[in-house]
C-alpha cells in the first residue's frame, strides 16, 4: 500500500471524493450561515461585516485556498471517475437498467455535478471575482473599517429574473447532488451500522433540502424585495 | 401463451453480435424461463438453425451459473431471484421479452448469452480465503463466535457469484461481490490475521480486472438473488481505509 | 481377483495403522509429481487444495465456468460428524453403525469406519477455513437431527450447507491456484483416460469454449466427477451433471460398482408437464414438521382444504407408527409411489402426495401464544403466530416452492413426489480409493464405497470432504512413492495420440450423423425407460425389456441424432451429445445390475423380493457382495463379486414399524 493508491485505486478515489465532499458540505454550512445575515433587514450591515471578516482573516484566507484545492480535487477526481466508469461497459444494454431501487439522482451524480460546476462558474464570476480579483465593488463604511458592499452587489445581481432562475436551478442540482453525496460519503468512510445509517440517511436528506432551500431563498428574497 | 423474444446472438467473443427475434407458442405458465428457452432451442434445432447458448446448471437458484439480463433487469422481474427460478407466470400472452447477456468489459461475451466470469475467480485468488492448510485446525468449538456475527457472516457468504451486481451496476463495479467475500471473512475471528492484506489485494485485483468503482446507487442490492446488503460495501471501505492507513 | 486392500487388524485401528505404515513422498519429489483432478465439487476441490498444499503439481478440471458451481453447492440439509457436542451419546462407532445400517448392510465396514473417524476433523477444518456454520447464542456450533439417526450430529448453515462447504473448499483451492501449486482449467470436459503400460498417465480434455482437444499428463488421475442420477433425465442433479468421466474410465478398465443403487428422495416438487427439465428437492428437514397424506377416496378431486380430516389417509403414520413421517428415504419414497399407483395421487398429474403443515402451524402457534402470554388466543391468531414460526424455520424452502409452483404453501399443503437424487453406485475403488486401474482414483459420489444400498441424509457432504481432505492425501502417497522415478511423459507419446484420435473420431461421428432427433429427445426417452423399469421398483420382466429398449435406443441414437453447430466452437449441444451417449450405455449396465441382484436392499427394490406387507426383503445369504462390473466390449460385461464381511455390525432386517 502506497500513498498514491489512495488516488489510483477505486476505493481510494472514492475516499478522496468523500473526504473532499464532506469538507465542501462543511463549507456550505458556513456559507449558508453567513449569507443568512441578509435577512437581518439592516440594509446589509451585518452581512457586509461578516463578509469583511471572512475576507480579512488570515486563517480564513488560508482555508479558502484549501477550499479551492478541495473543489478542484473533487471536480477532477469526479470527472475521472465518471469517464473511467463509463468505459467499463463499451457495449451498452439495448434496454436500460431498471433495477427498481436506485434513485435517478444517485445514477446521475456526474451530470448533477457538472450542472453544479457550471453554476459555480457563474456564481464565482458574480461575486468572488469582483471581490477578490478585480476589486470593482462599491465601498461601504462598517463601523471603523471600510469594506466592500457585497450586499449591494447581491441586490444588483438578483434584479435579473434569468439569473434568479439559474440560481434556483443551481440550488436544485446541488440539493440532489447532496442527497446522494451526503450519505454516500459516510458509507465510503465505512459507516455500515444500521443504527447510524437510520439517523444518517434522513439527516442527509433534510440537510440537503434545508441548505439548498436556504440558498435558493436568497436570490428569490432579493428579487421579490423581501429584504432591504 | 405466445411470446415474442428478442435475443442477443453473438457467434464468439470477436463477433459484433446482433438481436434476433423469435416467436414461441403454447408456453405454459408453469414452465421456468429456461425451460421456455429449451423449447425455443428444440424448435431452432428442428428448423436447422443454431440453438441459443446460455449458461445454466443447477436450475435451483444456487450455483450462480445462469445469467440473463431480461427486459432491463438481471435475472428478470422477480425480487431475490435467479433466472432459472423465474417462471413464465411472470408474463402474459403477447408479451415481448428482450434478453441480453451480462454486459461489462470485465465479463466478455463467449457466445450468445454466455459470458466469461473468471475475473471473479481471480479476485478470490487475490485473497478471498483463510490460509489454513488441511489438518492444522483446532477443535471447532475451541473458538466461540458470537451468534449475530456468525449469522451476518453467513448472510454475506450466501453470495452465489452470479455477477448480477456487476450487470446491474452502471459502473460495472464488482464491489458487492467482493465486499460479500471481505465481510464473510472479516466478521470471523479466523479471518482476522489476513484481513488487511486481503482487502488491499482484492481491491487491487478488482481494479486490474477492469471493473468500475462503486458510486452507491444500490442497484446491485436491488437485483441480488441472495439479497446481499450494500452495507457490506461500507464494511469493505472501512476495512480498506483501516488497512491503507495502518498497514506497515 | 478384486483386492479391496482393507488393512488387517481391529476395525478401529485399521486407519491409524494404515497411516502409520503407508509410504511417503519427500517434499522435493512431490514437486515433480503431477496429479490430475477431474471435477471440483466437495471431493475434487478439497483434494486439489489438500494435494496442492502438500506440494504436488496439480491440474484441476471442471466443465462449469468456475469450480464454485459444482453441484455439491446445492446440498441443503447438513453434514454429519461424530463430534458428540450435544452430549447425546454420539461416537465414531455410532456414526459408523448408523451408516452401515442405513446402507442396508451393503457397504464395507473398513471404509465406513474410516469415514466416521475423520468426520470430526472435517468440521474442524471447515470452521478454520471460515465456513459460517449455524451457532448457538453461546457462540458454539449448533446441531440438528436427520433421518435414520437418534442423535443430533448434523452441522448446518441454514439451508445452504453444501454451498458454504463448497465455498470453503473453493477458497482453499483458489489459494493454491494463487500460489501456483494448482492450475485450474474451467469449461473443460474430460473425454478420455490415457493409459501407458497399464497405468493411468493422463487425460484427454476438451476445451468447451474453443472445442479443441487437449492432452494432459499426470502421474495419477483423480475422478471426482459426481453421480449419474441424470441417466433418469429428470433428477435433482444439475443439468450438466454427467457420468462421462467415470464411464470413460470404466471403458478403460475401471470396474463399476453397484450401478443399480440409486437413491430416490421422497420430498421433491412434482413434475408439472413435459417441458420439465429438472426436479427440485425440498429438504428432508421438512418431514420433521410436515404430515404426509392422500385422500382415502380414489380419484378424489376436491381441493385439499375441502377434504375433512377423517377422509384423509396419513399413510406413513398408518403403516409405520414407530417412525411415522420420519422413515428413511427409500421407505417414504416407495410408500408414496404405492399410493399414487393405486390411484390415490393428488394434483392434476395424480403423481403427487400432500405434505401438510397445517398441524405444525397450529401446534407452533399455540406454543408461541403461550410464550407471549396470550392464553385465550383465537384459532386465527394462533395460525398467524404459527405461520411466523414456520417461516423462520423453513422460509427459504417455502419461498422456493412458491416460485416454482405458484402456490402458497402456508395456505395449501405442498404437493411432493419422489425423485432421483443420489447414486450410491459408482466406480469400484479399494480402501485407498484406487479403481481397478493403477493410478486412477475415484472420490466422493463418483465412487461406490461408503453408502451401501442407501445413503443417510447429510452423509454425502461428509464423504466428499473426507475423501478429499483426509483420505487421498495419505493413500495417493502410497502409490506415488513408487513413481518418483517416472519423469513427466511428453504428450506426443503414442498413447496420447491414440487416445486423442479415439475422442476426435467419436466426436466426428456424432457430428456427421445429422439425423432428425435432438439429443434432448434421446435423453428424455432414456430417462423414461429408466424411471419406469429401473426406478423405484424393479422386476425381472421390466428390466429385461429395458435392456432391449436401451440397446435399440442406442442404435437409433448413433444413426439418427442431430447435433447442430461445429466441433471447434462453443457448442453445448455437442457436449450434451457426448454425455447422453455415455448415459445410454450406463443405463444398460444399471438394468443388468438390477437384474442380477434378485434381492431388495436399500434403494434397490425388486418386486419379487418383498415381505407380505410389501417391505423390502434382503437376501444376505446370496447377495452380500459388491457387484463390480468389468467392461468387456460393446454391451458385454463380466461380473466380479467382492464379498462383504461384517465383523462388527451384524446384518439384521430393518424395521420401522
Amino acid at each position: 500500500m502506497k500513498w498514491i493508491d489512495l488516488f489510483t485505486s477505486s476505493v481510494g478515489k472514492k475516499f478522496i471524493m468523500g473526504l473532499t465532499g464532506i469538507s465542501l458540505i462543511a463549507f456550505l454550512i458556513v456559507h449558508a450561515g453567513l449569507n443568512a445575515c441578509i435577512w437581518a433587514n439592516d440594509n446589509g450591515e451585518m452581512f457586509n461585516t461578516a463578509a469583511y471578516f471572512m475576507g480579512h482573516t488570515v486563517v480564513i484566507r488560508i482555508a479558502e485556498i484549501g477550499l479551492f484545492a478541495g473543489i478542484l480535487l473533487h471536480i477532477v477526481q469526479g470527472l475521472v471517475l465518471v469517464f473511467q466508469n463509463q468505459r467499463k461497459r463499451t457495449v451498452k444494454y439495448a434496454v436500460p437498467i431498471k433495477d427498481g431501487k436506485s434513485k435517478w439522482y444517485s445514477r446521475s451524480m456526474g451530470l448533477l455535478g457538472t450542472l453544479v460546476l457550471l453554476f459555480l462558474v457563474m456564481h464565482i464570476a458574480h461575486f468572488w471575482v469582483p471581490s477578490r480579483i478585480t476589486h470593482t465593488l462599491d465601498e461601504v463604511q462598517l463601523g471603523l473599517k471600510t469594506g466592500e458592499n457585497l450586499y449591494a452587489r447581491m441586490l444588483d445581481v438578483f434584479q435579473s429574473p434569468l439569473v434568479v432562475i439559474l440560481y434556483v436551478l443551481g440550488c436544485i442540482s446541488l440539493c440532489y447532488h447532496l442527497m446522494h453525496g451526503f450519505q454516500s460519503a459516510f458509507r465510503t468512510f465505512g459507516v455500515r451500522n444500521d443504527r447510524y445509517l437510520s439517523i444518517l440517511t434522513p439527516v442527509g436528506v433534510w440537510f440537503s433540502i434545508i441548505i439548498c432551500a436556504t440558498f435558493a431563498m436568497m436570490p428569490i428574497s432579493m428579487y421579490l424585495g423581501w429584504v432591504n | 401463451m405466445n411470446l415474442t423474444l428478442k435475443v442477443w446472438r453473438q457467434k464468439n467473443s470477436s463477433d459484433k453480435g446482433h438481436f434476433e427475434t423469435y416467436q414461441v407458442k403454447d408456453i405454459s405458465s408453469e414452465m421456468s424461463f429456461l425451460e421456455m428457452f429449451d423449447v425455443l432451442n428444440e424448435q431452432l434445432i428442428k428448423e436447422g438453425k443454431e440453438p441459443i447458448a446460455f449458461d445454466h446448471d443447477c436450475r435451483e437458484g444456487i450455483c450462480g451459473m445462469c445469467s440473463m439480463y431480461i427486459n432491463g433487469r438481471p435475472h428478470g422481474p422477480w425480487h431475490a431471484n435467479t433466472t432459472c427460478q423465474l417462471h413464465m407466470r411472470a408474463y402474459k400472452d403477447g408479451d415481448t421479452i428482450v434478453v441480453e447477456p451480462w454486459r461489462a468489459n470485465a465479463f466478455p461475451v463467449i457466445k450468445d448469452l454466455v459470458v466469461d466470469r473468471n475475473a471473479f475467480d481471480r479476485i478470490v485468488q487475490a485473497g478471498g480465503f483463510i490460509s489454513v492448510n488441511t489438518g492444522n485446525a483446532v477443535d471447532a468449538n475451541a473458538l466461540p463466535i458470537e451468534k449475530h456475527k456468525a449469522d451476518e457472516s453467513f448472510a454475506a457468504a450466501a453470495c452465489i457469484g452470479c455477477g448480477a451486481c456487476v450487470a446491474a451496476c452502471k459502473n460495472s463495479s464488482a464491489m458487492l461481490f467482493m465486499s460479500a467475500k471481505v465481510s464473510h471473512l472479516a466478521l470471523l475471528p479466523q479471518g482476522d490475521p489476513e484481513r488487511k492484506n486481503r482487502v488491499l489485494n482484492m481491491v487491487a485485483q478488482m481494479d486490474k480486472e477492469n471493473f468500475g468503482s462503486c458510486t452507491f446507487t444500490q442497484a446491485c442490492e436491488a437485483v441480488c438473488p441472495k439479497e446481499i446488503k450494500v452495507t457490506n460495501i461500507s464494511r469493505l471501505n472501512g476495512e480498506y481505509l483501516n488497512a491503507a492507513f495502518t498497514e506497515q | 481377483m478384486l483386492n479391496s486392500k482393507i488393512p488387517a487388524g481391529p476395525l478401529d485401528k485399521k486407519w491409524t495403522d494404515y497411516k502409520g505404515h503407508c509410504k511417503l513422498v519427500n517434499p522435493a519429489n512431490k514437486r515433480n509429481l503431477e496429479v490430475i483432478i477431474v471435477g471440483t465439487g466437495l471431493a475434487g476441490a478439497s483434494a486439489a487444495a489438500a494435494l496442492g498444499e502438500l506440494g504436488y503439481k496439480v491440474k484441476v478440471f471442471c466443465f462449469q465456468d468456475s469450480p464454485r458451481r459444482a453441484h455439491s453447492i446445492a446440498a441443503q440439509g447438513g453434514i454429519n460428524a461424530a463430534k458428540n457436542y450435544q452430549n447425546d451419546g454420539d461416537s465414531v462407532f455410532r456414526l459408523f453403525y448408523d451408516t452401515i445400517k442405513g446402507g442396508d448392510y451393503r457397504a464395507r465396514e473398513g471404509n465406513v469406519h474410516r469415514l466416521a473417524e475423520v468426520s470430526a476433523n472435517i468440521i474442524d477444518q471447515c470452521v478454520a477455513q471460515g465456513v459460517p456454520f449455524a451457532r448457538e447464542y453461546g457462540g458454539l456450533l449448533s446441531n440438528r437431527s436427520f433421518g435414520g439417526t437418534q442423535v443430533q450430529r448434523t452441522f448446518y448453515a441454514a439451508g445452504q450447507t453444501g454451498q458454504q462447504l463448497l465455498i470453503g473448499a473453493y477458497q482453499a483451492l483458489e489459494r493454491q491456484v494463487a500460489l501456483g501449486n494448482v492450475t485450474q482449467y474451467t469449461r473443460h470436459e474430460m473425454l478420455e483416460i490415457v493409459k501407458i503400460d497399464g497405468k493411468t498417465r493422463g487425460i484427454i480434455a476438451r476445451d468447451l469454449v474453443t472445442g479443441k482437444l487437449e492432452r494432459h499428463f499426470g502421474h495419477a488421475v483423480l475422478l471426482c466427477s459426481g453421480g449419474y442420477g441424470n441417466v433418469f433425465y429428470l433428477s435433482t442433479n444439475a443439468m450438466g451433471s454427467n457420468v462421462t468421466a467415470a464411464w470413460k474410465a470404466h471403458k478403460k478398465g475401471a470396474h463399476f460398482g453397484n450401478p443399480c443403487f440409486t437413491q430416490i428422495h421422497p420430498t421433491c416438487i412434482p413434475v408439472s408437464g413435459d417441458h420439465q427439465s429438472k426436479l427440485t428437492l425440498m429438504s428432508e428437514s421438512l418431514r420433521n414438521d410436515g404430515r404426509i397424506w392422500v385422500p382415502k377416496e380414489k380419484g378424489d378431486n376436491r381441493r385439499a382444504s375441502d377434504i375433512p380430516e377423517n377422509e384423509r389417509d396419513y399413510y406413513l403414520e398408518r403403516r409405520y407408527p414407530a417412525f411415522g413421517n420420519l422413515v428413511p428415504r427409500d421407505v417414504a419414497s416407495r410408500a408414496a409411489k404405492e399410493r399414487c399407483d393405486a390411484g390415490y395421487g393428488v394434483g392434476t398429474s395424480k403423481q403427487a402426495v400432500y405434505l401438510d403443515f397445517a398441524a405444525a402451524i397450529e401446534r407452533y402457534g399455540r406454543t408461541q401464544a403461550n410464550i407471549i402470554g396470550h392464553h385465550d388466543a383465537t384459532l386465527e391468531e394462533v395460525i398467524k403466530l404459527g405461520k411466523e414460526v414456520v417461516k423462520e424455520k423453513y422460509g427459504n424452502l417455502f419461498d422456493m416452492y412458491e416460485k416454482i409452483t405458484g402456490e402458497n404453501p402456508y395456505e395449501v399443503p405442498m404437493r411432493i413426489y419422489p425423485a432421483v437424487h443420489y447414486t450410491m453406485g459408482g466406480l469400484w475403488v479399494d480402501y485407498e480409493l484406487m479403481t481397478s486401474v493403477p493410478g486412477l482414483y475415484a472420490l466422493g459420489e463418483a465412487n461406490f464405497s461408503d453408502h451401501g444400498a442407501n445413503r443417510l441424509g447429510a452423509s454425502a457432504l461428509m464423504q466428499g470432504l473426507a475423501d478429499g481432505y483426509f483420505v487421498i492425501p495419505y493413500t495417493i502417497g502410497n502409490y506415488l512413492a513408487d513413481e518418483i522415478r517416472t519423469k513427466s511423459i511428453p504428450t506426443d507419446h503414442p498413447a496420447f495420440v491414440e487416445a486423442e484420435k479415439e475422442v476426435s473420431d467419436r466426436i466426428n461421428t456424432l457430428m456427421s450423423i445429422q439425423g432428425t432427433e435432438s439429443v434432448e429427445s434421446f435423453h428424455k426417452r432414456l430417462g423414461k425407460i429408466m424411471w419406469e423399469k429401473c426406478g423405484m421398483a424393479r422386476n425381472e420382466q421390466g428390466l429385461k425389456e429395458a435392456i432391449v429398449e436401451i440397446q435399440q435406443l442406442k442404435k437409433e441414437f448413433w444413426s439418427n441424432v442431430k447435433v447442430p453447430g461445429k466441433i471447434e466452437e462453443f457448442n453445448p449441444e455437442l457436449d450434451k451429445a457426448n454425455r447422453v451417449a455415455d448415459f445410454i450405455e450406463l443405463g444398460e449396465l444399471m438394468c443388468l445390475d438390477a437384474l442380477q441382484r434378485k434381492e431388495s436392499c436399500g434403494g434397490h427394490f425388486r418386486e419379487e423380493s418383498q415381505t407380505e406387507e410389501g417391505e423390502a426383503l434382503r437376501d444376505d445369504a446370496n447377495f452380500s457382495y459388491v457387484a463390480a462390473w468389468e467392461y468387456n466390449g460393446d454391451s458385454k460385461w463380466n461380473l466380479h463379486k467382492e464379498e462383504l464381511n461384517f465383523e462388527i455390525a451384524k446384518p439384521s432386517q430393518r424395521s420401522y414399524k
